[in-house]
């Protein structure tokens, strides 16, 4: 009962008004053009015939939230999913590439972060350039990795793979260098007195203290992984992936299909972050840590 | 003291350089001169004592034999460098990370020779990494379309100051600088009315978080549908990308301040503006100065990717794509090292903002 005053009323109510929102803008910003097309043909439209109108146009300036609806509908489930019209198609195509990226940006990430906390050279020298390349706007480089893979004849899906590696080993390696550090010097005394080996103080204690900082950084690796695979699908000439489909659509106006792709990259980066958070959940509790 | 293995490869490694063929066009004094700073700097690393004067001299001989490499890879005109020129490349570089270790190591009593060696660690770490960009790039011959050289990247940076300037002042200045503003500003007073009502920061937070991690960019072609391919749309964009992190972080520093100190400031009858002001927000300001250093990275990246879909003839962003069409590789990267620049200085600029209002943040203080 708590949950739901505390969070499903409140959540619902602000989901609800951006909804509402969402339709008044719907109507003000598409009124322009019922408004004009009226006056063309020399008619006068009526006030509940405008906002009928406005909310079905075929290219709108904001589509209507039920028009986004049907689209989805209609390209997830109506359309096979082999076909190039297929949303699903493409939503594989961007979610197999941000995988295999954040797999390897994961893994990079984690045994740099070991590599730094075992050697006083590489945390004094390498550190300071991770965290300097953190504020450098990678992204932008992201068209150029592509096109320049494709040059040399590499195509497919490791070229914007390759960009969500760059893009989310960064979060993980900072965050596990915090968190390989994070036991105190009291256990890592006791560990001493145990006369434990180097693998034996990583395996026993700072592996399992890292865990609740892997997942939050692994959380923020997968938003900023699918990013990468949105944003390196752009330069390829909109072949295939979410991220063709928002360029086609601002090639050719169709405001409808931009709105559901945005929808899905939503729907997917929400997926991937609660899922992240669930294995969190269970591995803790696994570890035994007070919920 | 313990001699270093690596400071013996080296040493072997600079004999096999005189024996090897280099695969020069023609020998000259600096295939011998070479060699020899190596010999000595192994040699120096061997026998001499660990002093500081002995490290500085290694540091010396290494880079000057950097030099030296980097000059030789214009006499092979004929054919590619062999094995001996490698040889002499390995050499130099496992004397450099000698150095480096040794540097790392040194435990200096005073704190600004402490925070000249953290400061040379980097820069040493920093040059090496171009440094073998540029001989591995130039000595085998990497075509220039996969990866130009550092030096010209250089040059291409030199020779088209007025371009970048005129691109850097579309992008950052107008676009990121204007949603930048707008963005955090709106974010900050948002946070202050939904701290005020409970009911809407039970609501918004959850919707806020989301939206934080949703790739936003993907708004960019419908705001340059709405408000045209000039640098308006790209300030919007930023403006819906730094909004949100914003709103999350202010939220969370406007309950940072402890239960006592609030109790304090009822007792003394304050007002809620008075408690705003003078405890509520000075203790939130190390989270509103996380969300501004986020921020400064995602309002760059918002204004160049939202070029990519559609921009007047000079942008960053437009710069990239257009160049990247017509494989000018130099240009794409000397546009990535404005974009680096701008993003490390306005990042050092903020933190520099940030030690001086939140001195008090135990981070701090020393």
């Amino acid at each position: 009962m708590n949950f739901v005053r505390n969070s499903v009323i409140p959540v619902g109510t602000v989901l609800i008004g951006i909804l509402a929102l969402w339709y008044v803008f719907t109507v003000i910003l598409n009124a322009p053009f019922e408004r004009d097309q009226a006056a063309r043909a020399n008619t006068t439209i009526s006030t509940s015939e405008l906002i009928a109108n406005t909310m079905r146009q075929e290219r709108p300036v904001l589509p209507a939230p039920h028009q986004v609806a049907a689209e989805i509908r209609k390209t997830v489930f109506d359309i096979s999913p082999t076909s190039k019209r297929s949303l699903v198609y493409h939503g594989w195509v961007t979610l197999s590439s941000t995988l295999l990226g954040f797999g390897l940006g994961t893994l990079l990430g984690i045994l740099l972060a070991i590599a730094i906390v075992h050697s006083r050279t590489l945390d004094k020298s390498l550190m300071p350039w991770i965290i300097t390349s953190q504020t450098v706007p990678i992204l932008a480089i992201a068209p150029m990795i592509i096109v320049v893979l494709n040059a040399v004849n590499i195509t497919g899906l490791l070229p914007k793979a390759m960009i969500s590696t760059y893009l989310s080993f960064f979060p993980v390696a900072v965050g596990m260098v915090k968190g390989l550090r994070s036991p105190e010097i009291m256990y890592l005394d006791l560990m001493r007195t145990y006369n434990a080996s180097k693998a034996q103080v990583f395996w026993k204690l700072r592996w399992p203290a890292s865990m609740p900082y892997l997942f939050t950084s692994m959380k923020i690796a997968v938003a900023i992984s699918l990013v990468g695979a949105i944003v390196g699908e752009l330069p390829t000439g909109a072949v295939a992936g979410i991220g063709a489909r928002l360029l086609a659509g601002s090639y050719y106006g169709q405001t409808v299909q931009i709105w559901a792709a945005l929808i899905v990259a939503a729907l997917m980066a929400a997926v991937l972050v609660s899922l992240i958070g669930l294995i969190a959940t269970f591995v803790n509790r696994r570890m035994g840590a007070r919920a | 003291m313990k001699r270093s293995p690596l400071a013996i490869v080296a040493f072997l490694l600079a004999a096999a350089s005189l024996v090897l063929p280099t695969g020069a066009d023609a020998p000259g004094l600096f295939f011998f001169a070479t060699p020899a700073l190596l010999f000595a700097a192994s040699a120096l690393a061997l026998f001499a004592s660990s002093s500081n004067s002995s490290l500085i001299a290694l540091l010396i001989l290494v880079h000057l034999a950097a030099i030296f490499l980097i000059g030789l890879l214009g006499s092979f005109a004929m054919a590619p460098p062999a094995i001996g020129y490698w040889c002499m490349v390995v050499a130099a570089w496992l004397l450099a990370w000698l150095a480096v270790q040794r540097l790392a190591a040194l435990r200096p009593k005073s704190l600004t020779a402490q925070r000249m060696v953290n400061l040379a660690l980097p820069v040493v770490f920093g040059a090496w990494l171009l440094i073998l960009w540029e001989i591995v790039v130039r000595g085998f011959g990497v075509p220039p379309i996969l990866l130009p050289p550092p030096s010209m990247i250089a040059a291409r940076i030199a020779g088209s100051v007025p371009t970048l300037w005129a691109d850097f002042q579309q992008t950052f200045l107008k676009a990121a600088i204007a949603g930048y503003v707008i963005g955090c500003g709106s974010g900050f007073l948002a946070a202050i009315i939904v701290d005020r009502v409970p009911f809407l920061r039970k609501g918004l937070l959850p919707v806020g978080n989301l939206v934080a991690a949703l790739p936003v960019v993907g708004i960019a072609p419908i705001m340059v549908m709405w408000f045209g391919s000039y640098w308006e749309s790209k300030a919007a964009v930023v403006v819906i990308m730094t909004f949100f992190p914003m709103l999350v972080n202010t939220v969370a520093g406007l309950a940072a301040s402890g239960a006592m100190e609030r109790d304090l400031m009822r007792t003394y009858g304050s007002s809620y503006t008075q408690t705003l002001f003078k405890l509520r927000l000075p203790a939130a300001m190390p989270f509103i100065f996380n969300a501004l250093k986020i921020n400064s990275t995602l309002a760059l990246i918002g204004a160049i990717v939202a070029e990519f879909f559609g921009s007047p003839i000079v942008g960053m962003g437009f710069r990239i794509s257009a160049e990247v069409g017509r494989m000018n590789v130099d240009m794409v990267w000397a546009e990535i090292f404005v974009a680096a620049l701008a993003g490390s200085l306005s990042y050092g600029l903020i933190t520099l903002i940030e030690r001086a209002v939140t001195f008090w943040h135990p981070s701090y203080r020393t």
